[in-house]
């Protein structure tokens, strides 16, 4: 969960010799405020699922939802990668060009006969590779903006020219069993990304190396001065992110049994998106991948609905647009004021 | 008060190269440019355990950044740092740490949305054997015991500093300094934009460190808070050390001249050390 998920009253430990502060006791009303606010996507999500499992007849079926977690899977096992980068307060445009130019490369190398043992790895070593240099760059000091917006450019390019612009079919087994086979009864897409959120989880709340991203983010001349290195951390974060795309990528041209220049266009939208509304701060320092799980889920569930009703893909476009600024309006201008709201509650009562 | 750090003044009166006063560090020589602006010019300072050295001076005289280079953030063109006679080279922050310098910035250097434990710790955590899995309860605990045995008035150690009053966040700025066994703590202007309790505080703190054999240096335009509790100033102007007085020896009159002229009227400039 995010970092600073708890809702906490500042209250005086008791120390010997420590004058006792007095405490602060939020009212209840208040409180509950803060908590609609701080979970509101959570909240927004489970009433789409109850409203729309009682509007349209095939949402709620296991088959619907275990499909929407599929769809949501690239993005999810992508947008881990971007909540890091995002913590340390940076942005990566660059994800959905890595998914097409590794789509074009998976295609490629499978067609000539190499194992999937082989081209996988290798396929998540030019990811991590491209992500590194996006961070060699930031670390350079270069705006992460600039850096990821050329290197989505040029590599898009390179995907086109890699492939020549044609779309290559994949047909190795083992390969699609990535995209579209199952285990347990869920689709390998959705169990990956589960893999990747849970160790995206641990590694962001539970590691040196997560608390070092988010002193990063949250205010580097600090984290400077107390001696982290605040390049290595950045280098990490962008090569990690590459990694994670390649993987979408892996999971992407799996499930379309297809290596193609087009794949993942548009895609570091979505991912972003989902980061967002998941409640990650665009200023760094605080995080959660919780958050982008459900980021993830709450765009295909809105989109899935909408189709499931037969709306117009445009204006199912048009929605989720409005979504993403009601949902940063949320976590950033009115999480503030509520918070600042129930603070003066509190202060009041002292 | 408690006793927290254990301070091994003995060691340092072991040092055999030095028989009278050993110091603890010696900055020799000094030099530091940004660009065109020299900030320090040949800049040389001695402080001794337990000393309460009082670096002041006008804007802009390189204060912030002598005690920069002191604490490791940043690396001076020229000179050396000796710590109890023995060269050191501090590539960075966490090899002064480790030699026992903390500082303490004007600005704090809190991180404000981590925890008050995760920026006492930060740079120093506390992990398990594999990965850099933080040790969360032992940090939290070591955070708690430490506010307590520092006497300072204590948010709760899983707030986040943002949720803290300004004196709070010095608390938390003055408990990651301290409690590390430092050997010396840099103090920033530490009384600046502060009320008068947590001016006292901060005395309090300054007092307690010299009990415990710790040095301190304080950065302050307000000579008052010297005179309170330094044992000597060091006055600085234009990058380079204009003198030194013993606090005995001297008085605001005298000290505001030596900033403002940038000259010792005793015409003591070796005393400088
Ligand atoms: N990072 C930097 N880059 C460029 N110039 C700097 C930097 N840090 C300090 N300086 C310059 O070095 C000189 C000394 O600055 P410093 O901050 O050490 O002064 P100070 O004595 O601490 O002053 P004050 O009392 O205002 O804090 C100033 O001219 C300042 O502008
Ligand atoms: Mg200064």
């Amino acid at each position: 969960m995010s970092v600073n998920a708890e809702p906490r009253a500042v209250t005086g430990d008791t120390g010997p010799g420590a004058q006792q502060p007095a405490d602060l006791v939020v009212p209840l009303g208040r409180q509950l405020a803060v908590l609609a606010v701080r979970y509101g996507m959570f909240v927004a999500l489970l009433i789409w699922i109850v409203v729309m499992s009682f509007s349209t007849e095939h949402f709620f079926s296991s088959t619907n939802l275990l499909n929407v977690a599929r769809q949501a899977a690239p993005i999810i096992i992508i947008g881990v990668g971007m909540t890091f980068v995002m913590a340390t307060a940076g942005i990566d445009l660059s994800v959905g060009a890595v998914v097409a130019l590794i789509s074009c490369l998976a295609a490629s190398w499978l067609a000539l006969g190499l194992s999937v043992w082989i081209v996988v790895p290798l396929l998540l070593l030019v990811g991590a590779v491209l992500g590194g240099i996006n961070g060699l760059a930031v670390w350079a000091g270069i705006p992460a903006f600039i850096v990821t917006l050329a290197a989505l450019v040029s590599v898009r390019g390179l995907a086109f020219v890699y492939s020549d612009g044609y779309a290559v079919p994949v047909t190795d087994e083992a390969f699609i069993w990535l995209g579209r086979g199952s285990i347990l009864g869920i689709n390998t897409p959705f169990v990956l990304a589960t893999v990747v959120a849970l160790v995206g989880w641990f590694l962001l709340n539970r590691t040196r190396f997560g608390l070092h991203t988010l002193a990063v983010g949250g205010r580097e001349e600090a984290a400077r001065v107390m001696g982290l290195r605040i390049g290595v951390i950045k280098l990490a974060v962008y090569a990690i992110t590459g990694a994670l795309a390649a993987l979408g990528g892996i999971v992407v041209t799996a499930r379309l049994a297809n290596g193609s220049p087009n794949a993942g266009m548009s895609m570091e939208l979505d991912v972003i998106a989902a980061v967002v509304l998941g409640g990650t701060s665009l200023f760094g320092g605080s995080a959660t991948i919780v958050g982008t799980v459900v980021g993830a889920l709450f765009i295909n569930f809105i989109r899935n609905g909408l189709n499931l009703m037969n709306v117009d893909p445009y204006w199912v476009q048009v929605v989720t647009g409005i979504v993403l600024v009601l949902a940063v309006l949320l976590n950033s201008v009115v999480n503030r004021r509520v918070v600042q709201w129930a603070r003066r509650g509190a202060e009041g009562r002292r | 008060m408690t006793q927290a750090g254990t301070m091994p003044a003995a060691a340092a009166a072991a040092a055999t190269d030095r028989p009278t006063q050993p110091a603890l560090v010696e900055m020799q020589d000094i030099s530091k440019a940004f660009g065109a602006v020299r900030a320090l010019t040949h800049v040389n300072l001695t402080i001794a355990p337990a000393e309460v050295l009082g670096l002041v001076g006008d804007n802009a005289a390189g204060k912030s950044t002598l005690m920069k280079i002191l604490a490791g953030a940043i690396q001076p063109d020229s000179g050396r740092i000796l710590v109890r006679g023995r060269p050191v080279s501090f590539s960075g922050p966490i090899a002064a740490r480790d030699a026992g310098i903390e500082m303490i910035y004007q600005d704090f250097a809190l991180v404000p949305e981590l925890t008050v434990t995760q920026n006492i710790f930060l740079g120093r955590e506390l992990t398990g054997p594999a990965l850099g899995v933080l040790r969360r309860k032992a940090m939290a605990e070591r955070a708690r015991k430490l506010f307590a045995e520092l006497g300072l008035r204590v948010p709760s150690v899983s707030a986040s500093v943002r949720e803290l009053s300004g004196g709070q966040q010095q608390a938390v700025a003055i408990a990651r300094a301290t409690g590390f066994d430092a050997k010396l703590v840099i103090m920033d202007e530490p009384t600046a934009n502060l009320g008068a309790p947590a001016i006292a505080k901060v005395r309090e703190t300054i007092a307690r460190l010299k009990a415990q054999g710790v040095a301190v240096i304080v950065i302050s335009h307000r000579l008052e808070d010297i005179f309170s509790v330094g044992d000597r100033f060091v006055v600085m102007k234009h990058g380079r050390v204009v003198g030194t007085r013993a606090v005995s020896d001297t008085d605001n009159d005298e000290i505001v001249q030596m900033i403002v002229s940038g000259s010792d009227p005793r015409g003591d400039r070796t005393a400088a050390e």
